[in-house]
Formats: structure tokens, sequence, C-alpha cells
């Protein structure tokens, strides 16, 4: 895996390079070099297996991680591609024409944070939520509990706790709080 | 044909319908919708629409803290529950520095064999179920009911079990467990013969199962299939045997591959699974020690402060690779956890490709033998 890592500095800049395991190592790249890096990986180093890509809200900080996880069968290794891009400006060059599965996890990733791939085939598509004008749900400040609130009847003689307290008065009643 | 290489369908001209195929799911799978266009009795068109069973599991993860997501994340996908429970458990100790005791991961890997057991008892006949052959379905149901009286002896439930949880497993074998396990074996190894000459010999399972649904082995890479589904292509993918966990490295057992990619050799091969399945699970009984600690320590699971960092593990389930895409920021709450399900890329990009030129009547039998289940596609 250091091997392979080594080949990618070559060509590309990368950096926060941590191995996990033995099988699995994540780096990070910048939005431009994202996908020609995948691109090599995919056609030179044999990582033909996409797992899966993956948005990540860091919005105290401003940004959006998106990591395309790849695999490459016959070494038996995973690598992971961390790339940061701002939340202000969320949109991303489409992996698309990369593997057949990635339009729909951008169209998903559309749909549940707000990030645009334009060119992505069906991307404006919805997915799962059909008729939705909120923010989009998965970003950290929509607030799952407030928007049933808001959207939701209560139901009167219904008793709610939080899940937290709740547990810890049950399992650890002679605890001090 | 437009100028975009589709068709251009006219539902005014008389030629195409638009036929939808669920939510209302047909047997085994889960709910969905299939949007087909039909022309005659063949699909041109077909567009999958999930959402049914979305409970926002990945959101309600940020708001819990790693023990209080046990709960939830079983339900990602119902019939194989344990996957979820391991990928969730295993994610967590590795980015809070745990390591698991032997005997624990023993008993882990028995729960999720008896997990694929149970799903292939039911995924196996089911096949045969959507072309009306209902009656391999009951015995299969059968058999896997005392499979989970196995569960219910060892966990306390029969669906969901929370058995696996952070640092280990709850509990040891009950006394007589594996006798008990052995008889219930013999059932199986009675309904793997009964299956054969009902289904597989059947002439009229053969001629709606050979040829159907044929994915071709270059789609293995460019769509991420995994499991039975690729195996059945003539691709070794297996992650107990690519990337050994727990003590898979000390059991005997092979890739069950078939070259056909049709429903038949995924059928096939999920038989194959079966047959290894069973005979993983007495191996498992005769190599476990009797006795051990079934548990590391932890920090107190409701104050537990995961480090920074970020990992993937994966198991593998009955449909193939199963994996959770963990992050960390520090808290005692997840920062993100991604479920990644074999049926996100088999039953969307995958199963839209395959629905086209088929028979309205194989559309079910396709959706089947990809191992679709759609609470994996929502979360």
């Amino acid at each position: 895996m250091k091997k392979i890592v080594e080949n990618i500095k070559t060509r590309f800049k990368v950096s926060d390079v941590i191995h996990q395991r033995e099988n699995m190592t994540f780096v990070t790249t910048g939005k431009e070099s994202a996908i020609p890096l995948i691109t090599w990986l995919r056609d030179y180093e044999g990582f033909s297996h996409f797992i899966l890509l993956s948005t990540v809200d860091w919005n105290e900080d401003g940004f959006f991680q998106l990591t395309y996880l790849l695999n490459n069968p016959v070494k038996k290794v995973d690598l992971g591609i961390r790339t940061f891009i701002l939340r202000k400006n969320a949109e991303m060059t489409s992996a698309h024409h990369l593997w057949e599965q990635v339009a729909t996890y951008q169209r998903e990733i559309k749909e549940m944070f707000g990030i645009n791939f334009p060119g992505s085939p069906r991307v404006d598509e919805s997915f799962l939520l059909e008729g939705w004008d909120d923010v989009p749900p998965m970003r950290r400040e929509f607030d799952t509990k407030e928007y049933s609130e808001k959207t939701f009847f209560p139901r009167p003689g219904r008793e709610s706790n939080d899940p937290a307290t709740y547990m810890k008065s049950k399992l650890y009643p002679n605890e001090e709080k | 044909m437009g100028a975009d290489g589709k068709l251009d369908v006219d539902l005014d001209s008389q030629k195409y319908i638009k036929v939808w195929q669920g939510p209302n799911h047909p047997g085994v799978t889960g709910n969905m919708s299939l949007e087909l266009t039909i022309s005659g009795d063949e699909v041109v068109d077909a567009k999958t629409h999930v959402g049914y069973l979305h409970r926002g599991f990945e959101k309600l993860f940020e708001r819990r803290k790693y023990i209080q997501c046990f709960p939830t994340c079983i339900r990602m996908c119902v019939p194989e529950a344990d996957s979820n429970e391991y990928c969730l458990a295993t994610g967590t100790e590795e980015l809070g520095g745990i390591e698991i005791p032997d005997m624990a991961k023993w008993l882990r890997m028995l729960a999720l064999e008896m997990a694929r057991l149970q799903a292939l008892l039911r995924i196996v006949p089911g096949q045969g179920g959507t072309m009306g052959l209902g009656i391999g379905v009951q015995w299969g149901l059968y058999v896997r009911e005392l499979i989970l009286d196995r569960f219910e002896e060892l966990t306390g439930g029969r669906i969901y079990h929370m058995y696996i949880l952070p640092g280990g497993v709850r509990g040891l074998l009950p006394d007589g467990f594996a006798a008990r396990m052995e008889d219930n074996l013999k059932k199986a190894d009675q309904f793997v013969k009964d299956i054969q000459d009902l289904m597989y010999n059947n002439a009229v399972f053969k001629k709606r199962t050979n040829g159907i649904g044929y994915i071709d082995p270059s789609w293995v890479d460019s769509f991420g299939i995994v499991g039975p589904v690729a195996r059945a292509a003539g691709v070794k993918r297996d992650v107990r045997l690519d990337y050994p966990y727990l003590h898979y490295d000390k059991l005997e057992f092979d890739y069950n591959i078939e070259t056909g990619s049709d429903i038949y050799a995924r059928s096939m091969v999920r038989l194959k699974d079966l047959k290894t399945t069973i005979d993983l699970i007495r191996q498992i009984l005769a190599k476990m020690p009797d006795k051990g600690d079934i548990k590391a320590s932890t920090p107190n699971v409701l104050h537990w402060k995961i480090p920074k960092g970020e990992t993937y593990v994966k198991s593998e389930s009955s449909r193939g690779e199963y994996g959770f895409y963990m992050v960390a920021d520090g808290s005692e709450f997840p920062r993100r956890i991604n479920l990644r399900g074999p049926s996100y890329t088999h039953a969307v990009p995958l199963l839209e490709k395959l629905l086209i030129n088929a028979n309205i009547s194989d559309v079910s039998s396709i959706m089947v033998s990809l191992g679709t289940c759609p609470p994996e596609i929502e979360r």
C-alpha cells in the first residue's frame, strides 16, 4: 500500500496520508485533482472496484468532505480519496463516466446534501424524497426533531424522553448526574 | 431513437404503456417501485423508485451515541440484521482502539453464519416463488424458523438479535446448543436435497431462468457487482476469503463459482452458498473453544468519546459485500455512518439495465436474483 501511495505522490499532490489498516489507506487531495486521481487509480493501479461515494458535513468549518472509496481486487487493498469542497459553493466534478453506479451516488448526494454534480445523468431527479422543499436533510443544520414538530401534529398523552438521559437513568440509576 | 440514443416513447401512439410494479414487493425483496414502459410484453424502459422504506437512519445516527445506534442499524436490512451489528461494532472498536477476545470472534462468526443460513433459506426458494413455485418457500421457511429458534435461544431475539456489541458479544452458547443446532442442520441438509428436486431440476424453472437476466462478466467492475451475483459471472468475490476477518482464515471453504451469469447460475451459487454455510456452522461449532472471555473492557458506552478518525469495515453478507464507512469527530456521537449495501448498485443502475428487453413476466425473477433489499438503498 505504501508503494501505491508513493506512486500517487509522484503524480498528484496529496496530504494527510493515514494507513488505517494494512489494507486500508486514506489520502486527501484537492478538489481539482480528485477525479484525475481516481481515474488514474482505476486505469493504472488496478482500483477497478468502486465501493462508495460518501459525504461528511463539516459545517463548523464550512466544508463538505467527499470520500471516494476504491478497491483493488487483485492486491486486495482499499483506498479512500478525500477531498473538501466549500459549503457555500457546493459543486463537484462528476465521476459518472468512470463507473455506472456513481451517477446514483451523486443523485442521492444532490438530494441529501445539496451538492451539485453538473452533467451527471438524472442528477436533478428526486431519489428518495418527492416534493422536498426544505434544507437538504442530511446537512447538519437540518433538525429532524424541529421539522417533525413543525410538520406533524402532536398526539395528546404522548410522553417523550431524551434517549441518553432516559437510558442512563434506567441502566445507571445510582450514577451521579 | 432520440438524439441522446434513448428510445422516444410516445404513449399516445398506443404502442407503449406504463406499468408500475410495486411498491408492494414480489415476494422476498422489500418495498420499491419499478416504473416500466412496456411494448407488448417487452420492457423497453425501466426506472427504479425507492423511498418507501426511508426512515433516515443515517441522519438519526448523527444524533445518537454509538451504543444507541445499534437498535437502529439492525433495521437497515431486515433479512440479515447481523451484518449491520457486526460492521457497526467492528468500526467502533477499530476507531476506539478495542481488541475483542478470541471467544467473541468465534461467537460472532457463528452468529453471522446463522444469519446467512436463515437469509439463504428465504432467498433460495424465493427465486422459485417469483414463478409461482410457492411450496419450496414453505419448506424453506420451516427450516428457517428452526434456525430462528436457535437465535432466540442464543440471543433472546428471532429477527433482530443485538448480540454483537462493541467489545464482543452478549453471551456464551447455552448448554446443549450444538446438539440442537446439529438437528436443525440435518433438516437443512434435507431441504437442500428436496429443493434441488423441486426447483433446480424443474423444467419450467430451468426454462425461465437459463439465459434470462444475463450479466456480462465485464460489468462486475463497471457496476460494482459483488457477492453471489459476481460469483455467478465467474468472478471470485467473497470478503470472507479476500479479506479474512474474525477466524474465517481457520475455516476450510472456497469460492462458489458458476459461469452462466443468468438467473439459474445465481440461484445455483446461492444453493452452493447454502451448503457451504451449513458446513461452516458445523466447522465453527467443532473448532471453537468451550469457554473464554466474550467481551473486552470498554469505556462506559454512554460517555464513550471515540477519537477523531475514519474507517471502512466490511463483511460478506448473503448478498455480497456489506460495509460501513464511519467517521468519528472525537465526540460521543458519530459524525457520519454510511452503509454500503449490495442492493445500492444491484437494484438501481444494474436492475434498470437488465430489465431493458426483458419480458414483463421475468421482471420480478430478475429483481430477486440480484438480491434486492431496498432498505439498504434508502437507509
